[in-house]
């Protein structure tokens, strides 16, 4: 059967890894091809580069990124952060990556979704969602880094971006971020069971109990980490060993 | 020499390096000369049957596969590449396909969440050189919502379980499909792109 998915996240900036790690093995924590290699032999399911470079000019780096990660790494990986039009996209794909993760232009431009689906596939294009909880107690979705509310309800927002043509919802809780309380499993498991095409939870995992609350309670087809892994808290076996030994559909 | 077919179909530089990481030559291209001197054949491919169908046409590569083929040459087709081995797809309305292989392509249609996007393993249900190294529960990496059906089921190598069976390797004499990405699927899969890089070598 299908397995639930474990993926890394890697924050990078002008083509080096931020909040790099530090492992015996990994010459160069910096460089986000170590790492990414690093990760594949760990047993990683897929990987996650969010882009967070500021500066326009210095984007091209990560195509550079995504040039040698492709040639090095043979399971599949996503880019994320600063993907704007159509051509971001086939410049990020052309280069090697899998998949594009949109945010703030797939809310401000829903054609956009539709759009790259049609030419790359839906398969390629993911939606990625950061959701807020308001003081009534609905998720409401931002852009900008987190900066703009936009307002929009999150449940109804993910089914609309399934019926634009995303292929996967990448859902972050802003309120739990950073916490490591654990992914929000009541959003979680309401966007999951909305939408008929796979969810990526993501945002606040502090252990593995929480991967594994995230894939079984919260329905997410996959998890989606960083710190834990990053700062070798856990590795990657180590989490996979943990859900396995719960029950839990893992590849190994 | 192994030519990945050229048909604007998608990211191939994981197919090119696996093959390099194995020690074998290869090339992508759509030129009928430089593929006619390949010993063996890979078509790869993302994306709907019929556009599929159309860019090898349009390339006028139909018949330099079919040729390959028919002089014993190995052939890999990989996601839409295996699709387009069969007769008939039935994405955005039929259109016909290379016909190498007797049977349909057809939407899936399991209950559970289409596409089938991730890891799944493998039941090996008859040998193929394809799957030396390999076994029962190795995972490969699936990303598709069509599927085959061969109509002789004798051509079926190994299957998977998405709430219903998924053909997931076929072999017929020296041509093969794969329904997974092996050029994603991690060391299983270079295994597997390797032993056809083997057969390839052993043909020539």
């Amino acid at each position: 059967m299908l397995k639930k998915r474990i993926i890394p996240c890697l924050d990078v900036r002008e083509g080096r890894v931020v909040k790099g790690i530090n492992f015996v093995d990994i010459t160069d924590a910096g460089d986000p091809v170590e790492m990414a290699k690093f990760y594949d032999k760990e047993g990683a399911d897929e990987l996650v580069f969010l882009d967070i470079t500021a500066s326009h000019e210095k984007r091209d780096t990560m195509i550079e990124v995504v040039r040698q990660t492709a040639k090095q790494v043979f399971i599949p990986f996503t880019v994320g952060g600063g993907i704007k039009t159509i051509e971001d996209m086939r410049n990020i794909l052309r280069a090697g990556a899998d998949k594009v993760s949109i945010n703030s232009p797939a809310i401000l431009n829903k054609n956009l979704i539709t759009q790259g689906a049609k030419i790359f596939g839906s398969q390629c294009m993911v939606v990625a969602i950061d959701a807020k909880k308001n003081d009534e107690g609905i998720y409401e979705a931002y852009i900008n880094g987190g900066r703009i509310n936009t307002g929009l309800e999150v449940i109804s927002w993910a089914k609309e971006a399934e019926a634009y043509g995303a292929g996967e919802i990448l859902l972050t809780s802003m309120d739990r971020d950073g916490t490591k309380d654990g992914y929000d499993l009541e959003l979680t498991k309401l966007v999951s069971e909305a939408v008929s095409i796979p969810v990526i939870a993501s945002g606040g995992v502090g252990n593995l109990e929480h991967l594994y609350d995230g894939l079984v309670e919260g329905k997410a087809q996959a998890a989606l980490a960083a710190s834990i892994f990053h700062y070798g808290t856990y590795s990657i076996r180590e989490a996979k060993k943990y859900l396995i030994d719960k029950g839990v559909d893992i590849r190994w | 020499m192994i030519g990945i077919i050229d048909y604007g179909r998608g990211n191939i530089s994981s197919v090119e390096t696996a093959l390099e990481k194995g020690g074998f030559e290869n090339i992508t291209t759509d030129d009928h000369e430089l593929l006619r001197k390949c010993d063996g054949l890979i078509l790869p491919g993302v994306g709907a049957f019929k556009d599929g169908m159309q860019d090898l046409e349009r390339r006028g590569l139909i018949p330099i596969i079919k040729e390959a083929v028919a002089l014993g040459k190995p052939l890999l087709g990989i996601c839409l590449g295996l699709h387009l081995l069969f007769e008939v797809g039935e994405e955005d309305g039929e259109s016909a396909g290379l016909g190498i292989l007797e049977g349909r392509v057809e939407r899936l249609t399991t209950t559970l969440k289409i596409p089938h996007i991730g890891w799944n393993d493998l039941r090996i249900v008859s040998p193929s050189p394809l799957l030396d190294g390999i076994e029962d529960g190795d995972n490969f990496y699936f990303v598709h919502s069509y599927q085959a059906h061969p109509v002789d089921r004798s051509v079926i190598s190994a299957i998977c379980d998405y709430g219903q069976e998924i053909v997931a390797v076929v072999s017929h004499n020296n041509v093969f499909g794969v329904q997974f990405h092996p050029e994603k699927s991690s060391t299983k899969g270079m295994v597997l792109i390797q032993n056809f890089g083997r057969l390839v070598s052993k043909w020539s």
